[in-house]
């Protein structure tokens, strides 16, 4: 029989005024096992946890439980207190009679019965724990950065610069981004390349990072410590070691009107090219569905015009395994397609676009140089309208139902900007409400309004109708004036929402993590663990875990960035025991525990056995890897034949304590 | 041969002779059977979707049912009669509480559950002839004929029930247009209200939309419109100002068919 000691806090008022403290205490004290049963005002405070400490030495305690808030708050507290009086850790239990019992009644007698009852239920299982013991794993001192974006940037400068290796793997031949398509940045309006291109040109100089371009992710195995990465480096049919950038292949490549994916489409590259100017790594690449050598074997133009000899067309797609301690995840966003929004005429007209391409538009380095002219007769738009929240808080099936939080920004910038070099330009925002929480945010939209004269107007767009004239007649109803509006505009730029890169979710299932229902990766704790996923060892940085602004994104990223330091800084790191293990015995590999766990720690062995008729049989059973499991419990509840339990949640654990409060 | 339960409506039968009359010309060509349940009742007009109750809706069932009982397709060619019977047909199949109402008052041998497969006769010509088919079989092409489609409002709203095609990029008589030979003329007002009722009610409001429709065409260069609808052709001709002629869709394809004359 265990010598039990039952604690009962108050936690001030928090327990004490609901719950009758001395009561449950008095009533515990009556449990088989149970030696010495007291209260006291803050069980988790010096003295309150000096109290369990001489009471573990003076009676000789096998086993504590504390009546006290969740174990999520205090369980730590009392395990290291316990552990510290000689008491294993795992030999204390927590009742929670706080969150699930004194903040949630209100009636004195009935939630004192409820505590006694949770008590009992505690007590009952530690007759049943056993000491365990947390095993450890070594940690390999290198991280891996998943998006090559401002986020995966920063993330990766900040894990270089406290001295750890640092592999950055990008799906496009180059660094850089959305951000690196960008004009200007608000609120401040400084050009969004002046301020990237040294960042990315910093990841290529650093000698602790390494640019994989042009790769992706495509197997991630292992845990905490130890993830084992399977990268593809796609063939670019250039040799990135040869290649100076030159851009002689590019200007000669017969092939040039394939649609300019940087310059979203308004201008043509050739089948050889290099993204743009400043991208890192300044290698050409050339793109296998336009090039006349690749497709018909006749040309071959590119490799005679390249004096280094870089261009092989015979290069094949390569794969690199690589093993980190730490992942961080930056995939980032992608706008939605527009398809389903076409009251707005985005597939009808050339002069409806996207903001992301209006940004292309007023770029120095765009299709135009910088001169803002419609698409479809390089003139100046003179009215121009600007429609928010296309596919944003959205309550039907179309669109998204999240705010996408950056387009109310960067319309004010685009109308400011505008309105600051074409002053002739009449410009109309339209939108449901103006969002500019943030440092300098409102005072820059107000001075939009108030300094620049942008229309504001409380409603939404109902109809874009491209005329005959080309002009383009906007329908919309202003809330405020209640009236509706006929504009003829010139241009219309659309807030297109953002969503979640499409790779994105097939990632989420490499690496065991999880996803809300919109594909945004899911954080570990909404306030207190934001850049931390639910896995262990697997980081969030940026736009991947919600939409968010380039300050914002930075400053999560070096959040990322130091979670992922902290983890490589250990040289080993320790388990946690609560893991479930299978009876061999009892297992037939069925394979339905494998099916539920969400974190891919089950494999099969196929193990010999002596049989009870003393012959050997072969025989497939599930085994577990501590190192990788989380304690979810999943695969005990799928397990047929109950050879799978869990450390510490023990079935019979669970099953007592059920018996208590039902008794 | 096809066979197809023919729903034709009221105003087919008064008004819209000709968008019946070439329909059922146009089958005729295209090898296809279609019959005339034998007592069918009007379908409501538009009117019974406006109210959260069954009653009015019961006619349309009993279309539905019949064309389940013979164990055909059913096909409309009328917009309204189309909107309403594949919206009541939508709300039996997906809402358990409408199809047991139905059904308690029908008193069916066997329920009636939302079985029968509803076409428009536009989406018969896509999705069982085919465009393509359609075209080879196409006499007197209108090379040269510059038409642009009507859809007006109930053709294709609401999108989830009506499921014909995207309700703010339709291109389903585009295709057809292009099928006879035609050129499609594309413009801004072609899925946008002619009026509808309010013609009797505040004629100004029917006038004020029909003429934004033809304009709207006109201004994109249409040399016609064609429709689907009896009350969009009325509204169209009527209260729209303007001189643009306008069909009914099953009138041009007739013609590309070569069975005009005889019908």
């Amino acid at each position: 029989m265990r010598k039990i000691g039952v604690f009962v806090c108050h936690c001030g008022t928090n327990i004490a005024a609901t719950v009758d403290v001395k009561a449950v205490a008095e009533a515990l004290g009556h449990e088989p096992g149970v030696v010495v049963s007291c209260e006291y005002q803050y069980m988790c405070s010096e003295s309150g946890q000096e109290l369990i400490k001489d009471s573990i030495k003076k009676h000789g305690l096998t086993g504590v439980v504390i009546c006290s808030c969740s174990p999520r708050m205090h369980e730590n507290t009392f395990r290291k207190a316990a552990a510290s009086a000689g008491l294993n850790p795992y030999l204390v239990e927590i009742a929670n009679i706080r969150e699930q019992c004194s903040w949630i009644h209100k009636d004195i007698a009935s939630a004192t019965e409820k505590a006694i009852i949770l008590g009992k239920a505690a007590v009952a299982k530690i007759h049943l724990n056993t000491p365990l013991t947390a095993g450890e794993s070594p940690v390999a001192k290198k991280a891996l950065v998943i998006g090559g974006g401002i986020a995966g940037i920063q993330t990766a400068l900040d894990i270089a610069e406290a001295g750890f290796e640092v592999d950055i793997v990008e799906k496009k031949p180059t660094i850089g981004g959305k951000m690196a398509q960008l004009d200007k940045t608000f609120p401040t309006l400084d050009c969004a390349a002046c301020i990237l291109t040294p960042k990315m040109v910093e990841c290529a100089q650093n000698e602790k990072i390494h640019i994989y371009s042009y790769s992706e992710v495509t197997e991630v195995k292992g845990f905490v410590g130890s993830f084992n990465v399977t990268i593809k480096k796609k063939a670019r049919f250039v040799d990135e070691t040869k290649c100076t950038g030159c851009g002689l292949c590019t200007e000669k490549c017969p092939m040039k009107k394939v649609p300019n994916e940087f310059n979203m489409g308004f201008d043509n590259r050739s089948a050889v090219y290099i993204p743009f100017a400043q991208a890192v790594p300044k290698v050409a690449v050339i793109d296998p569905a336009n090039c006349m050598m690749l497709k018909t074997g006749k040309c071959g133009v590119c490799s005679k015009v390249c004096t280094v000899g870089a261009i092989d067309y015979k290069q094949q797609d390569t794969y690199i395994n690589e093993t980190y301690g730490a992942i961080v995840v930056a995939t980032g966003y992608d706008p939605i397609d527009l398809g389903k929004y076409d009251e707005f005429a985005y597939s009808q007209s050339p002069d409806v676009i996207t903001s992301l391409e209006l940004e292309r538009l007023m770029n120095a380095a765009g299709p135009d140089g910088g001169t803002l002219l419609r698409p479809s007769d390089k003139k100046h738009p003179h009215t121009i309208v600007f429609v928010q929240c296309v596919g944003s808080r959205c309550d039907d099936s179309r669109g998204k139902p999240y705010c996408s939080k950056i387009c109310c920004m960067y319309t004010a910038k685009h109308a400011m900007l505008i309105r600051e070099k074409y002053p002739d330009t009449d410009v109309y925002v339209f939108y449901i409400d103006v969002r500019t929480p943030g440092k300098n945010f409102d005072e820059f939209y107000r001075r939009a309004v108030e300094q620049y004269n942008v229309h504001y107007i409380k409603g939404m767009v109902g109809k874009v109708e491209p005329k005959a004239d080309g002009k383009l007649s906007v329908q919309a109803s202003d809330l405020i004036s209640r009236e509706q509006l006929h504009i003829d505009a010139d241009l219309v730029v659309l807030a297109a929402a953002i969503e979640p890169d499409k790779t994105a979710r097939p990632l989420a299932t490499m690496l065991t993590t999880q996803m809300d229902t919109n594909d945004f990766f899911t954080e570990a704790h909404p306030k207190l663990r934001p850049v931390e996923s639910a896995t262990a060892g697997i980081f969030l940085s940026g736009a991947c875990q919600g939409p968010k602004d380039i300050p914002e994104t930075v400053a999560q990223a070096s959040a990322a960035a130091s979670k992922a330091i902290g983890l490589l800084c250990k040289n080993s790191i320790t388990c946690n025991p609560c893991v479930a293990h299978s009876d061999e015995l009892m297992c037939n590999g069925c394979s339905s525990c494998e099916k539920v766990c969400p974190y891919g720690a089950i494999t099969y062995i196929n193990k010999e056995f002596t049989m009870p008729d003393r012959t050997v049989a072969l025989r497939r059973v599930a085994s577990v890897n501590p190192a990788v499991c989380q304690g979810c419990g999943a695969c005990t509840v799928a397990c047929p034949s109950g050879a799978m339990d869990l450390n510490g949640f023990s079935n019979s654990q669970i099953m007592a304590e059920v018996d208590a409060i039902c008794k | 041969m096809r066979t197809f339960t023919y729903y034709p409506g009221c105003t087919l039968r008064t008004k819209a002779k000709d968008l019946d009359r070439y329909a059922r010309a146009c089958a005729k060509a295209l090898d296809i059977s279609l019959e005339e349940p034998e007592e069918w009742q009007c379908c409501g007009g538009v009117y019974t979707t406006a109210h959260d109750e069954i009653a009015t809706k019961l006619s349309a069932v009993r279309t539905l049912n019949s064309a389940k009982e013979k164990n055909t397709p059913l096909v409309t060619v009328c917009s309204a009669c189309h909107n309403v019977i594949k919206q009541t047909n939508y709300d039996i199949s997906h809402d358990a509480e409408t199809a047991s109402k139905v059904n308690n008052y029908m008193q069916l041998e066997t329920p009636y559950l939302g079985e029968t497969v509803v076409y428009h006769y536009l989406e018969m010509l896509r999705d069982v002839v085919g465009f393509d088919e359609l075209a080879k079989k196409v006499t007197d092409p209108l090379t040269g004929k510059k038409i642009a489609a009507y859809y007006g409002c109930l053709l294709l709203r609401p999108s989830k029930a009506l499921a014909m095609d995207d309700p703010e990029n339709p291109h389903i008589i585009e295709d057809l247009i292009r099928a006879i030979g035609a050129e499609p003329v594309i413009y801004a007002q072609r899925n946008e209200c002619c009026g509808g009722y309010m013609t009797m009610e505040d004629r100004s409001s029917a006038v004020k939309r029909s003429t934004a429709v033809v304009t709207s065409a006109a201004e994109m260069g249409a040399d016609m419109i064609i429709t689907a609808c009896p009350l969009c052709l009325y509204n169209l001709k009527k209260n729209s100002q303007t001189e643009l002629p306008v069909y009914y869709f099953t009138e041009v394809l007739a013609e590309a068919l070569g069975v005009k004359e005889d019908s």
